[in-house]
């Protein structure tokens, strides 16, 4: 009786550190750059605006991670998504709400190919997803190597629409600037609420976990492995076609060379959030504070003004580093248990 | 035993998280003491975010360090420098943050054309002026960016080519076989270069085997010559968009046991005329090459100047650029009615360039 409730408390206890870090971090920053404007909310809030994208594509990683899997083909399905969208939008006069259900297909394909491969074909995660990722690259760039830019009068009104909240600041010269987000953020938290829920409270989100704690006692529980695996990559690859929706509803444009890398940016936040590349443990929670702390990082690196940005991939591959130790000190002590 | 070693792992960790945190804090507060003394007296210090693509080049270096120096406190101002790695996504971050930070002007080298109409609508709300440099930007709306500082990529191109043309006649080439080493797909000084010899060699009837991009980098542009390399045996021009890809390219042609320069197999062109690339220019090794002025940051301070004192500076400034090539062949060309001198690289030339 003892054993789980050990598990639980070592897991949890990574979560907080996530928080806390993320709190101090910030908190530091609001102290510091006070002058600067990094208290202001709306500083808080571009942290959303600018990741809403990697925030869905990171809770779809994150799924995939704790059955154990690895999923690296999202940064390539999100430039596929948004070359594929501004392509439609602009070379074949479709709307808006087509080119949202392109990007829902390309996922949905994606997730299916790449889950069946790994669940009924038992590849690789990482070879399968591997092979995904040269994929959507190469189709991205098979459809054009132009830059192409998004002037949908739809889609521009949806990537331009400002939510205007009833807090703000004044500026400088005394004008009041009321603060704001866009529709990408709400759609991301929404995204974000469903799957913690998903993960928390459905049969499909405990089989996850289940699988990924330990395959073989998963089958012998009766549960249906494989089908529990195709649904789970099923559901990042949707989120990653969402993802990468998002993400062009920020950027406006489809080109190839375009979210190169966001698949390592969506692999480090949910392990910073306390995922365990071993499978079984992690939370969507845990993953949006880690998002939130890579945001934090560029974030003062950028209002510091004079540090190289590179310091933002070094601290956080320090924090990845001490979150990795952390992990399996906590891992090694379970065995000892 | 174990509730010990678990709570000492547990005080271990807390440490770890405040080092981490006060790390970040100690260094931000000495930066942040340095920027406070220099608020203190900036009462009248103008504020520019600079959004850099990145240091892919030297010639991005040397466009990054004309700002630093241009901008400098000594001059008056308080430089916000933020490099983007290449990726677009960044550089609307940081102009997110520019505005939170309520810069006085931004300056924004763009990676991409496309894709700023939001972010520059989030600026102009906080009447942030905008200032455009090297790359153009792909908006619905002219009067989302202020000015716009670069160069005409498309005439370096045709400037190119043209000495190119000459250069034949001069020497009684009869037969061009040419390959393009092209810059980063989308690019600016990719498209407009891309054109001017694609133009050229339509109208010169030069033989334009193949044309790949080596992304602006000395790896990638050797990897794409020794391909090249390997598809065709009859090259004798190399166009390469940059001097970074020049390099690679040279390199490539020598492990291929081919030479280059005036009287060597290959003849390679570049652009950019950084100081490595005229160097090689000295010798032969590259046998022309048109400059891409990187000095944008007096012309961006004269925009400036300008909108403080309350005028409308040009919506769009080239800047004056030249072409620098081996021998004295071709002593000038003509572009569109308009000739342009053709220097002769020498080591008094290399010297007293700035950069």
């Amino acid at each position: 009786m003892n054993k789980p409730k050990k598990k639980l408390n070592g897991n949890s206890f990574l979560l907080m550190i996530t928080i806390l870090l993320f709190i101090i971090m910030y908190a530091a920053g609001m102290i510091i750059f006070a002058d600067k404007g990094f208290a202001k909310p709306q500083m808080f809030l571009n942290l959303f605006i600018s990741n809403a994208g990697l925030l869905v594509i990171a809770m779809g990683q994150t799924i995939v991670m704790i059955t154990a899997g690895i999923d690296i083909s999202v940064g390539s399905v999100t430039a596929l998504v948004c070359m594929v969208v501004a392509n439609q939008m602009e070379n074949h006069g479709a709307s808006a709400f087509t080119a949202v259900a392109f990007a829902l297909a390309i996922g949905l394909a994606y997730g299916l190919i790449q889950g069946f491969l790994v669940s009924y074909m038992e590849i690789q995660p990482f070879i399968v997803t591997l092979a995904g990722m040269f994929f959507g690259r190469g189709m991205t760039s098979i459809i054009s190597t132009d830059m192409i830019a998004i002037k949908n009068e739809m889609f521009l009104a949806w990537a331009n629409y400002k939510i205007y909240l009833p807090i703000g600041t004044y500026s400088k010269r005394g004008k009041f600037i009321p603060a704001y987000i866009y529709p990408t953020v709400i759609i991301a938290v929404l995204i974000f609420i469903v799957i913690a829920l998903i993960m928390k409270y459905t049969k499909f989100g405990r089989s996850v976990y289940a699988i990924g704690g330990n395959e073989q006692s998963a089958l012998m529980m009766g549960l249906n492995v494989k089908r529990t695996k195709l649904k789970a990559y099923l559901l990042d690859g949707v989120l990653a076609g969402m993802g990468g929706f998002l993400f062009c509803l920020n950027s406006c444009s489809g080109f190839v060379e375009q979210a190169k890398g966001i698949e390592m940016d969506a692999i480090s936040s949910a392990v910073i959030g306390g995922t365990l590349l071993s499978g079984g443990v992690g939370t969507p929670v845990g993953t949006l504070f880690g998002v939130l702390i890579k945001g934090s990082i560029s974030s003062l690196i950028t209002t510091q003004g004079t540090l190289s940005s590179w310091w933002v991939r070094i601290t956080l591959s320090a924090l990845l580093c001490f979150f990795i130790v952390l992990q399996s000190i906590f891992a090694s002590l379970k065995k000892k248990k | 035993m174990k509730k010990k070693l678990v709570a000492a792992l547990l005080c271990v960790a807390m440490a770890a998280t405040m080092a981490v945190g006060c790390g970040n804090k100690d260094a931000g507060s000495s930066e942040g003491g340095s920027t406070a003394a220099a608020g203190s007296e900036s009462g009248d210090n103008i504020t520019v975010g600079f959004s850099q693509v990145g240091a892919e080049s030297d010639w991005r270096t040397a466009n990054s360090e004309s700002m630093k120096s241009t901008f400098s406190e000594d001059n008056g101002y308080t430089l916000i420098f933020d490099d983007a790695q290449q990726k677009q996504e960044n550089q609307i971050t940081a102009i997110r943050n520019f505005i939170q930070q309520e810069v006085d002007y931004i300056v924004l080298a763009p990676v991409t054309e496309t894709g700023w109409d939001t972010v520059l609508q989030e600026a102009k709300d906080a009447d942030i002026p905008v200032i455009i440099v090297d790359r153009m930007v792909d908006v619905s709306d002219d009067s989302l960016y202020t000015a716009w500082v670069g160069s005409n990529f498309e005439l370096e191109g045709q400037k190119a080519c043209e000495w190119l043309n000459q250069y034949a006649k001069a020497k009684g080439l009869t037969e061009i076989n040419i390959v393009d080493i092209q810059g980063t797909i989308g690019a600016s000084a990719q498209i407009g270069r891309t054109k001017g010899l694609e133009d050229a060699a339509k109208a010169n009837g030069w033989n334009l085997l193949a044309s790949q991009t080596g992304e602006f980098t000395q790896a990638k542009g050797q990897e794409v010559m020794e391909s090249m390399l390997k598809q065709y045996d009859n090259i004798n021009v190399v166009y390469c968009e940059n001097d970074n890809e020049a390099f690679g390219a040279i390199d490539a042609i020598k492990a291929a046991g081919k030479t280059v320069g005036p009287d060597g197999d290959i003849l390679v062109m570049s652009f950019d005329t950084t100081n490595a690339g005229i160097t090689d220019t000295l010798d032969g090794s590259i046998i022309c090459n048109t400059e891409c002025n990187p000095l944008h940051g007096p012309r961006v301070e004269e925009i400036i100047k300008t909108l403080e004192e309350g005028g409308t500076p040009d919506k769009q400034a080239y800047v004056e650029e030249g072409i620098f090539a081996y021998g004295s062949d071709v002593p000038t060309i003509t572009v569109d009615g308009e000739d342009y001198e053709v220097t002769e690289v020498t080591q008094d030339v290399i010297d007293q360039r700035a950069y």
